[in-house]
């Protein structure tokens, strides 16, 4: 019925007059094309971020300075950190949300499609600014993607055009997220109620809703930086009465939710992939609901476990450490809720599942290191040591890029038409979880011995442990290509896939034809109990 | 309520150039300030360039939405999407504003007493943290701005606007149309005449109070707080110039006028933004 619609649709030249070549993909208001723009940009950020990571690596082969200076190291590091999670991470899931979400809620494109377009233009800009900040005098900013004064008052212009670009980031995820709760809450498919609804959609709607309580604080936090650098203000200046620990509370209550943000949408995919491949539905569908919502909650009151060194009063601290803490009953929850949903399925590993479970036991891993480090106690040793370091790429890496990867072997042929070459996804998969865990397992050991993040030398006796993760990452940087591999191959030929490839998915993404048309559910498609909770 | 034949369907728009041009305001402003704030030539050009690049954005936008509208495409759904977009949007706003009020709570309750606590001593030797300062290290003394001069007076101005609109708001519903635009050209007057009092007490603060933005930690806190209150007073202002015109064009029914309420509601987020503004900055 929706395939004759759209045939219908196509032949009376409704987009007709629609622009070709390039103009069609800068003037597009179609959501699959803004989906697409999203995940190419955001795996071409990837790579660009991936190299600055193998600079910071090849630095760090040897103890002593090697290939590059202490101050491009920094530039080095800060990129990395602020392309990989405002270039590549989220906007890999914004990219997801606008593919997959009309598709999952039956509704014929974003609620603001136009806005939609921008949210998308205005990451460009926002990179060049980003990567442009390396070829201005004194380089781009280097002060990690913290943004921390004074360090940060003191830089040169590459401060600057940091600071606009994550003013840009900042509209551009406040418009995608309108569009995106807009889309959530106005547009679902009539019988479609808010507890029947796919958990990505879940788990979007609560993360849309997060960022934009947090971006605005972020953007607030830079232009405070701004003015301080350069009309005279005192915000973080304690002569003129300020503080620079301000800088810190004002960040991290944007940056504790940011993790969230990237968590979230990582969680949905995984919510939908696994009950697929475990042919069986999502256990506990109402208490995951109540997670995500949890999680969303509680991360705005635990900012300050970045800050425990900084000078906070005891009470302060015990409170933050206790509310920290608490994070992990949602998530337990979550966790033993996919693990529930494998218990007695009929499993089966193709990549999109593998990816998945890689997912599930690295994400703990991650997960219960946070823990380890919001002991206060514990985190006043491993502060600012490759512990830390560890433990956010385990849920940065392994979390989110994994589950990213999920989706995208789990949905491209919806968006190819073609199924993709399974044993290069798995290859690709088994070098990513293996040299994932080369590169990043040794840090937690370096961090426990006390080795310091954000400094291009160190001590003769963390040479071992830095060598072998070095040729972790190297390995890991290198076998991401295959994705490029797999993708062209998909995008090109290979086994026509069907409108639901894979016998156990559920939801109304896979009613439609394979690649999706251009325009689908112009009128809003029935909606069964059967389809519905992804 | 005339509809367009079939647009009981959700309105998606045609291709559009509006957006990129707008991120190509966006860039132009963004090079533009880095420049100027570094004292590089051609940075107040690239800014106005910027700047003629975004009102034309805006224009040509917005027109196309306003034609849109009136053609009767959008649907009682499209409507729904509009009004969840501007309630988040202003809540947006509310965190942004939520980042400042953050910082002065955070300064006056802990930073600055913190500096004079004898702790501090060694460092700040006979530094009293009360507010309002403008921190250890200050030369020269400076007055505060008092609440019952004219931020009161601006304050009755905004509180009278928000009477003003909702008394438009009603001759729109009834029907009354001079009602309406008598009711938005009184919102106007009075919007912009809170601007000028507000740029009148810029100048009586920088020529008698010695209260200038370097002023320490209180100058910082103050013309941050209300230069994006000001700020945000202009924008609400050209947004109800915006509606004046429209009304006066005859746009907009009794029962469909959503630019309106969304201007309204605008409106009122910058009179509470103020309100809170004249407590915590200018009384207490």
């Amino acid at each position: 019925m929706n395939a004759s619609h759209t045939a219908h649709h196509d032949d009376l030249g409704h987009h007709g007059h629609a622009p070709t070549g390039i103009m069609r993909w800068i003037t597009t208001t179609n959501h699959k094309d803004i989906g697409t723009m999203y995940l190419w940009f955001s795996f071409i950020m990837f790579l660009v971020g991936g190299a600055m990571s193998l600079v910071i690596r090849a630095e760090l082969m040897q103890p002593g300075i090697q290939y590059v200076s202490p101050e491009f190291y920094n530039q080095m590091l800060t990129l990395h950190a602020l392309i990989m999670v405002f270039g590549a991470i989220m906007p890999a899931f914004v990219g997801f949300a606008n593919w997959m979400l009309p598709l999952m809620l039956g509704a014929p494109d974003m609620a603001f499609a136009r806005m939609n377009n921008w949210s998308f233009w205005l990451l460009p800009p926002a990179a060049i600014l980003l990567t442009g900040s390396l070829f201005v005098p004194g380089g781009a900013a280097g002060t990690g993607w913290t943004l921390y004064p004074p360090l940060s008052v003191q830089m040169g212009i590459g401060m600057d055009m940091a600071i606009f670009a994550v003013h840009i980031l900042g509209m551009s995820s406040i418009m995608g997220s309108i569009n995106i709760i807009t889309t959530i809450l106005n547009l679902r498919t009539p019988g479609m109620t808010l507890m029947k609804m796919p958990m990505f959609a879940w788990t979007w709607l609560v993360t849309a809703f997060l960022l934009i309580a947090s971006m605005p604080i972020l953007a607030g936090a830079v232009t405070m930086l701004l003015t301080d650098r350069h009309f005279g203000t005192s915000f973080f200046a304690a002569a003129g009465g300020g503080d620079p620990v301000l800088f810190q509370h004002i960040f991290w209550f944007f940056g504790h939710p940011e993790v969230y943000i990237i968590a979230l949408p990582a969680f949905g995919v995984v919510s939908h992939v696994i009950p697929a491949f475990s042919r069986k539905p999502l256990f506990g569908y109402v208490s995951m609901v109540y997670a995500i919502a949890a999680i969303g909650l509680i991360s705005f009151f635990v900012w300050a476990h970045h800050m425990y060194v900084t000078g906070i009063p005891l009470t302060g601290q015990l409170y933050f450490m206790y509310a920290t803490l608490l994070i992990a009953v949602p998530t337990g929850v979550k966790v033993f809720n996919w693990v529930t949903t494998m218990w007695r399925g009929a499993l089966s590993f193709e990549t999109p599942m593998l990816f998945a479970l890689g997912f599930l036991f690295l994400f703990t891993i991650g997960g219960l290191t946070g823990l380890v480090l919001a002991i206060t106690a514990v985190d006043i040793q491993l502060q600012d040591t490759y512990y830390v370091v560890a433990h956010f790429h385990y849920v940065m890496v392994a979390g989110a890029l994994f589950s990213a990867y999920a989706g995208l072997y789990y949905w491209l042929p919806k968006w190819t038409g073609h199924m993709y070459n399974e044993s290069l996804g798995k290859l690709h998969f088994w070098l990513s979880i293996v040299f994932f865990n080369v590169a990043f397992f040794p840090q937690h050991f370096l961090g426990l011995a006390g080795m310091p993040r954000r400094i291009p030398d160190y001590a003769q006796q963390f040479t071992d442990f830095n060598m072998v993760s070095g040729i972790g990452a190297f390995g890991f940087g290198f076998s991401q290509l295959l994705v490029l591999v797999v993708v062209f191959q998909a995008m090109k030929g290979g086994a026509k896939a069907a409108a639901k490839p894979w016998d156990g998915a559920t939801g109304l993404e896979w009613t439609v034809p394979s690649p999706a048309p251009h325009h689908t559910f112009e009128d809003p498609p029935p909606f069964d109990q059967a389809t519905a909770h992804g | 309520m005339s509809h367009a034949a079939g647009s009981n369907r959700y309105y998606v728009p045609e291709p559009s150039i509006w957006p990129l041009v707008g991120s190509g305001a966006l860039l132009l402003l963004a090079f533009g300030a880095v420049l100027s704030m570094n004292s590089i030539a051609n940075g107040g050009l690239l800014l106005l360039a910027g700047f003629v690049v975004l009102l034309i954005m805006l224009f040509g936008w917005f027109g196309r939405v306003i034609g849109e509208s009136e053609g009767g495409q959008y649907n009682i759904q499209v409507d729904r999407s509009f009004r969840w977009a501007m309630s988040w949007f202003i809540f947006s706003e509310v965190m942004f504003f939520a980042a400042f009020f953050g910082a002065l709570f955070y300064v006056r309750v802990l930073a600055v007493p913190e500096l004079g606590s004898p702790a501090q001593a060694l460092l700040w030797d006979g530094f009293v943290g009360h507010w309002p300062t403008a921190g250890p290290a200050a030369k020269d003394s400076f007055t505060p701005m008092h609440a019952w001069g004219l931020p009161a007076i601006n304050t009755a101005l905004l509180l009278s606007s928000g009477v003003t609109i909702t008394w438009a708001h009603w001759g729109l519903i009834a029907g009354k149309r001079k009602q309406l635009i008598l009711g938005l050209i009184l919102t106007v007057l009075l919007g912009v005449t809170f601007l000028g009092v507000q740029i009148y007490e810029y100048g009586e603060a920088y020529s008698h109070l010695n209260l200038k933005m370097t002023t320490g930690v209180y100058g910082s806190t103050f013309y941050m707080l209300t230069g994006f209150h000001g700020f945000h007073v202009t924008l609400g202002a050209t947004m109800l110039a915006v509606i004046l015109v429209r009304s006066i064009k005859g746009h907009f029914t009794a029962e469909r006028h959503f630019a309106f309420e969304a201007v309204a509601w605008y409106w009122h987020f910058v009179d509470v933004v103020w309100l809170g503004l004249f407590v915590v900055v200018y009384w207490l």
